[in-house]
């Protein structure tokens, strides 16, 4: 069953990315395949509204694959737009997200790219677990005062750094309402992991280097093989889910993969700090219908701790 | 003929002395234990500083501020007031064009300091991005400097003529004055170049200055942060910084007159009216800080109240009622009173004005920093605070002691009253016209 799940979650990615619409179905964007064909040569898809249907194995037609070649760190996936939702009724601070970011990041500073913050709005109301990362804003404060482009919005919605750009200036950081952005304030202590192969700004921390800002990427280097975000596949309660825009769907570290339109609507969606208008990527599920204690969590919660540091 | 004698006397540059030897060794002393820091800075990063993720600028940034808010004075003195037709500031448009130029030069230094990457700084131009408020700053801060630079030079050009001519028993120095002099020779069709270029100048140097430190306000109102998130904050810069400007030059003004005895040209009337002007604009800076400071706290939303709290009751308070009250409440009450104007009240005024304008900058820097808009959490206890370490005061120090420097030779070389243009008011230039130039 696990491994089913897996499966399909992979090939969910495949065809998001590999196949493009079918002729059948019109407009209509694939949201997940099943593997098998059926003795009439029919495969089964889910349409955008949800409906299982079948459509001859041969009007799945393979959309010429992009080469790797083709793929420019700076410009992106075409025809994409990822995004997140995190279920803050699922949240119990398990920090599991964050360990596999830190790990994954060779991150060794003092401050962590993913926070799981401790909210609670006002003394009256219940407090909640707030996972916060990188907002990848369509319309990102942090972008519009980079003075050298170190800083940039891709087409498929991903805000990057260039760290091999950047001249340290800070303005990013203090034009992030989120607070999401980190300094490197001395050399980075990385493991030997971090400096292996050829530096592009879709895997941030790979390396990190001196004077310069790091975030949260969005994890490209995942996506470009078809999988999903580091924080989303370590997440023991299926906290986070991750998708395309586009194909309004997001799939959860179990595999499970959700209308993306219906979710928000069903579940009352938002963003951070709306008012704003810096439109992000990232959206909210109301901490509702929770399913444990927020006392539980508190177990995890320490005031500080300093980022364990990578193993060799 | 011995008026004239008498004022080129007064006026061409004279050597150090003691005390000038020993003022100049005091500024490299500190320089270079600056540069010790920031040899440290460059080698480990950042990390030598008090900054961290959310304090991320400190002292470097206000000091920044504190920089180009001094340098507007120069077009204050020289453009405004000369456009408008102002006689007894010519004895102060050197002070305040040197204070400009030091300034403004200091300025741009510091914020390269800040950078965590200073090697990297020619991306600025590589990759420049019109879209960011740093580019807007490069822009007009080069600009300014170039204009300031030429506001300065402009006027001494007939000075250096004259100096030529002083210093023809030292045929070094005097060859020295004559090529800066440009050949200049007084004649009429210079004399024609010279004041138009110079009223050009003038009028062209005062949006530059607008913009230079409107722009410097744009990097924190151009934010979403409490404290910063402002539209007044373009005047309100503009207005502090013009305070702060004045109480530089009246600084200046007392020590240069006291080392130079320049009592005949300084005069108590000077400091008179710069007292005059110094209440004016501590008013017009008041106006703005009401602005700034009690529509935030009369709605007080949580972005601002948090802040307001922290400025008014908690950490900051402080330094934020001194930099209010006795840098602008107080120097408004003694200044009012004609014995306030008085060179010495009016000078130790000045030096609590500069002091509270430089701890301004301060508190509008850091406290916004220190509340965001979601909560600190996750960092160490010591990143909810900020304070420079020994380090970065090694620094900062270094950068007005560098300041300082440069004041210092330019008023060694240059003469700190304008020979020329004074000899011209004071009708002395009459019979000498044929003689001397």
């Amino acid at each position: 069953m696990e491994e089913d799940k897996k499966k399909s979650r992979r090939k969910f990615f495949e065809l998001g990315i590999k196949f493009g619409l079918l002729a059948t179905v019109g407009t209509v964007a694939v949201a997940e395949a099943m593997d098998d064909e059926d003795s009439n040569g029919m495969v089964e898809l889910m349409s955008t509204d949800g409906n299982i249907i079948q459509v001859p194995a041969s009007e799945v037609h393979d959309v010429a694959h992009k080469q790797p070649e083709d793929y420019d760190p700076r410009v992106g996936i075409p025809d994409k737009k990822f995004v997140m939702v995190v279920d803050l009724a699922k949240c119990k601070n398990a920090l599991k997200c964050q360990e596999s970011c830190n790990k994954n990041h060779y991150i060794t500073g003092d401050n962590a790219w993913l926070k799981v913050y401790k909210m609670q709005e006002s003394e009256k109301t219940a407090p909640y677990w707030m996972p916060t990362l990188c907002q990848h804003c369509d319309k990102p404060p942090c972008v519009k005062v980079c003075p050298v482009d170190a800083t940039f919005k891709r087409q498929d919605g991903i805000v990057l750094i260039d760290n091999e750009r950047c001249i340290g200036c800070r303005f990013c950081m203090a034009a992030c309402p989120y607070s999401t952005r980190v300094f490197n304030w001395n050399e980075p202590d990385q493991p030997a992991a971090a400096h292996e192969g050829v530096y592009t700004p879709d895997h941030t921390g790979k390396p990190s280097v001196k004077g310069t800002v790091d975030k949260c990427d969005f994890c490209p280097h995942k996506i470009q093989m078809g999988e999903l975000p580091h924080c989303v596949s370590a997440c023991p309660n299926d906290v986070y889910a991750f998708g395309d825009m586009y194909e309004d769907a997001v799939t959860n570290g179990s595999g499970q993969t959700f209308k993306l339109s219906e979710l928000l609507k069903e579940r009352a969606g938002h963003r951070l700090l709306e008012g704003l208008g810096t439109e992000p990527s990232v959206f909210y599920l109301p901490p509702v219908d929770r399913l444990v204690d927020f006392e539980e969590g508190m177990e995890n919660y320490t005031e500080f701790q300093s980022v364990k540091k990578t193993e060799e | 003929m011995k008026q004239y004698d008498k004022l080129l006397k007064d006026l061409a540059p004279q050597k150090f002395g003691i005390i000038g030897k020993v003022w100049i060794t005091f500024l490299a002393v500190i320089i270079l234990i600056a540069l010790y820091a920031y040899y440290q800075q460059f080698d480990k990063g950042l990390v030598i500083t008090g900054m961290r993720d959310y304090a991320l600028w400190g002292v470097y940034i206000s000091n920044f501020v504190f920089f180009v808010a001094i340098s507007l004075v120069g077009s204050l003195v020289t453009a405004i007031l000369r456009l408008s037709g102002v006689k007894w500031a010519t004895p102060l448009t050197r002070i305040s064009e040197v204070i400009a130029v030091a300034a403004i030069m200091m300025g741009g230094l510091t914020i390269i300091i800040d950078m965590g990457r200073p090697d990297r700084i020619l991306n600025i131009f590589l990759h420049g991005r019109l879209q960011s408020p740093i580019i807007w700053d490069v822009l007009v801060i080069t600009t300014y400097l170039f204009i300031s630079l030429l506001l300065l030079y402009y006027p001494l050009l007939p000075d250096f003529a004259i100096l030529k001519k002083h210093f023809k028993n030292k045929p070094k120095t005097s060859k020295w004055y004559g090529k800066l002099s440009l050949n200049w020779t007084g004649s009429a069709k210079q004399e024609k170049i010279y004041t138009k270029s110079i009223h050009t100048m003038s009028v062209m140097i005062i949006p530059v200055a607008f913009a230079i430190h409107t722009v410097t306000a744009w990097l924190f109102a151009t934010t979403y942060r409490g404290g910063w998130d402002s539209t007044n904050f373009g005047p309100y810069f503009i207005a502090g910084a013009f305070v702060a400007g004045a109480g530089a030059v009246v600084m200046l003004m007392f020590i240069l007159r006291e080392t130079y005895h320049l009592e005949d040209y300084i005069t108590d009337m000077h400091f008179d009216k710069m007292g005059k002007l110094l209440v004016l604009l501590c008013l017009v800076y008041l106006y703005f800080n009401i602005n700034e400071f009690l529509i935030p706290a009369y709605k007080s939303t949580n972005e601002e109240a948090a802040h307001l709290q922290g400025l008014f009751f908690g950490e900051f308070s402080l330094m934020f009622w001194l930099a209010i009250i006795g840098g602008l409440v107080v120097p408004v009450l003694v200044l009012i009173f004609r014995k306030g104007r008085k060179p010495i009240p009016l000078f130790i005024i000045a030096i609590i004005v500069v002091i509270g304008a430089w701890w301004k900058r301060y508190i509008i820097v850091t406290p916004t920093l220190l509340h965001p808009l979601l909560p600190i959490q996750g960092v160490p206890e010591s990143w909810h605070d900020y304070f420079p370490t020994a380090l970065e005061w090694a620094i900062t120090f270094g950068t007005l002691a560098a300041a300082l420097l440069i004041m210092t030779i330019l008023f060694r070389y240059l003469p700190i009253v304008p020979i020329h243009e004074t000899a011209e008011e004071r009708g002395y230039l009459e019979t000498e016209k044929t003689e001397t130039l």
